[in-house]
């Protein structure tokens, strides 16, 4: 049980993020059916580009709240200018190309911003310098960490802001509009050139954030972090459902919790001793309480991938995805 | 001064040329009616006049050439379309579809419109909370009426408002088009049911394969007997 709970609160703080990453998935998928593979590097450079900062102030003094704050607040501009960049070089001209080519080019875009960061950073796994003093709070049982909660409750006030836009402002009325029919949103004095910018300028403002949380989180980051958590944040988009953004949310904070407990248990799930006639057959190596464990935690992220894959073959439109009734 | 003045009008799509060199004029408080069989060239000749396809000709609109200006830029100037197949944002509620009609604006009255609108099409305000995409088809059409008139246009362009409508339905459409223009709202109106149109039209103007073949004062087409055999359905002669 305490495995259970620990597992819970690792995995909900992974998801969190993973949710803020995949907003910025869901968001540009909506609106122009594109999927933006350059968008986990955006998260890369958020965590690079904060960590060079925070490593600068790191010897100054200054309390680490503010440190991190200040890493944060460059790395959000730095992001959002790199993302409105790679929109606009590389995508709008391939506004009317068939979709193959915009992926194509993302997948390029990807590829190029991955390889200019390694010679910004280098290819060496760069740690974050240790500011943050390690707190733990015991919770029936888990222990969750200052950081933890940190992760959490930002991530949770992140939903709820982008929510707020998207659902109450008038920028987020003309970005769903423009999802449903760039056309006529034109047609009503919508620019739609600068809705598709502001889309990717504020998906690129929580990727910085998702970067700078995960390396704080992790203590580390390299050149090489961003493909392997926006392939996942992909996959919570496409589990939420793609172009969804309560989607992303929730499939975010899902594919946290399954990969933590995934992680917790295959263990022992697949530990051969515990079966009877396996264990015979492995022989000694189950003597005096031993172990023959098939997957280890090191596979947990695989289940990233599993998920994907069977959402794809059994709810292709994911958990919120597109609802029938509401189309015209 | 003409509100709308079109010349030369063109359109190509690849190598075909859908519209061939049209003239057309709107002036300011007219219900004027473009009206013609299936891919005439009616709608394209709409959508060319927004620049949502490209052309060739000469587009002005209150006095000023439109080319190169983009098609977010016309409803602050007043001219505003209602698209084909209504172009209702399904996901969107009632009355975001409304503000977004009033998107172009930026004034304090906005609000008092959306009112306007449901004092006009009360099912509408039956139904602000749900989304759009639920409403039949005669709901959805009022409702992309009232979202044009919500940016307060001065040149309204219809096309085929009445299109896959049930009869009844598409007289109650003809009626608001009508009162909309006794509002005071220039229309340009394409259409295909000819009579219905002409009916409320002062002038109209005929299209065939894709060039202007008659135009004149609508009751004049209306007793125009190429336009009753053709378009109204009657035998010649008869």
């Amino acid at each position: 049980m305490d495995i259970f709970l620990q597992q819970m609160v690792n995995g909900l703080t992974l998801g969190a993020v993973y949710a803020v990453v995949a907003l910025g998935y869901t968001m540009v998928y909506g609106i122009i059916q594109l999927i933006n593979f350059a968008h986990g590097e955006v998260v890369m450079i958020g965590a690079m580009v904060a960590f060079t900062v925070i490593n600068l102030l790191a010897a100054g003094g200054l309390p680490p709240l503010a440190v991190v704050l200040v890493g944060t607040a460059c790395a959000i501009p730095v992001c959002m200018l790199v993302s409105y960049t790679v929109e606009r070089l590389a995508y709008r001209p391939l506004r009317r190309a068939p979709r193959l080519a915009p992926l194509i080019t993302a997948i390029g875009a990807s590829i190029i911003l991955q390889h200019l960061a390694m010679l910004v950073w280098s290819r060496n796994v760069l740690a974050f310098p240790q500011i943050i003093p390690l707190k733990t709070f015991s919770f029936l049982g888990a222990t969750v960490t200052g950081v933890q909660l940190a992760i959490l409750g930002i991530c949770a006030a992140i939903m709820c802001g982008l929510a707020g836009l998207v659902y109450r402002t008038r920028l987020g009325r003309s970005m769903r509009a423009t999802a449903q029919n760039p056309q006529v949103a034109g047609l009503m004095g919508v620019d739609i050139n600068r809705v598709i910018a502001a889309t990717f300028v504020i998906g690129a403002g929580l990727a910085a954030v998702a970067g700078v949380m995960v390396g704080t989180y992790y203590g580390v980051a390299q050149y090489t972090m961003g493909s392997i958590l926006g392939l996942k944040a992909f996959a919570a988009a496409v589990l939420g459902g793609i172009g969804n953004v309560p989607g992303a949310m929730v499939g975010g904070l899902l594919l946290g919790v399954v990969e933590a407990l995934g992680a917790g248990y295959i263990g022992d799930i697949t530990d051969l001793c515990r079966y009877g006639p396996l264990a015979r057959a492995v022989g000694e190596r189950c003597a005096d309480g031993g172990h023959f464990v098939l997957f280890g935690s090191n596979y947990q992220d695989v289940f990233a991938f599993v998920v994907l894959i069977l959402v794809l073959v059994f709810r292709p439109s994911g958990l919120l995805g597109e609802r029938v009734g509401d189309r015209a | 001064m003409s509100l709308l003045e079109v010349k030369g009008l063109e359109v190509h799509y690849g190598g075909i040329r859908a519209v061939k060199g049209i003239d057309l004029r709107v002036e300011g408080g007219e219900l004027v009616c473009l009206i013609g069989a299936n891919g005439a060239g009616k709608s394209s000749t709409l959508k060319a006049i927004c620049g949502l396809v490209s052309r060739s000709g000469s587009v002005s609109y209150a006095g000023m050439d439109t080319a190169g200006t983009p098609v977010h830029e016309l409803p602050r100037k007043g001219l505003v379309m209602v698209p084909e197949g209504r172009g209702i944002f399904p996901q969107l509620t009632v009355a975001e579809n409304l503000a977004m009609g009033a998107y172009a604006r930026n004034d304090a009255s906005i609000n008092e419109d959306i009112g306007r609108q449901y004092d006009m099409f009360p099912r509408l305000k039956e139904r602000r909370a749900q989304t759009a995409g639920t409403l039949s088809g005669g709901e959805q059409q009022m409702l992309a009426m009232g979202r044009a008139l919500m940016a307060r246009p001065k040149l309204l362009l219809l096309d085929e408002p009445s299109m896959g409508l049930a009869p009844m339905l598409v007289a109650k459409i003809f009626e608001i088009v009508r009162d909309i223009a006794r509002q005071g709202v220039t229309i340009l109106l394409v259409e295909q049911n000819a009579k219905l149109a002409l009916e409320i039209a002062s002038r109209g103007y005929v299209m065939e394969s894709g060039a202007v073949t008659l135009a004149d004062e609508a009751r004049k087409l209306l007793a125009e007997p190429k336009v009753r055999e053709a378009y109204l359905g009657e035998e010649a002669g008869a």
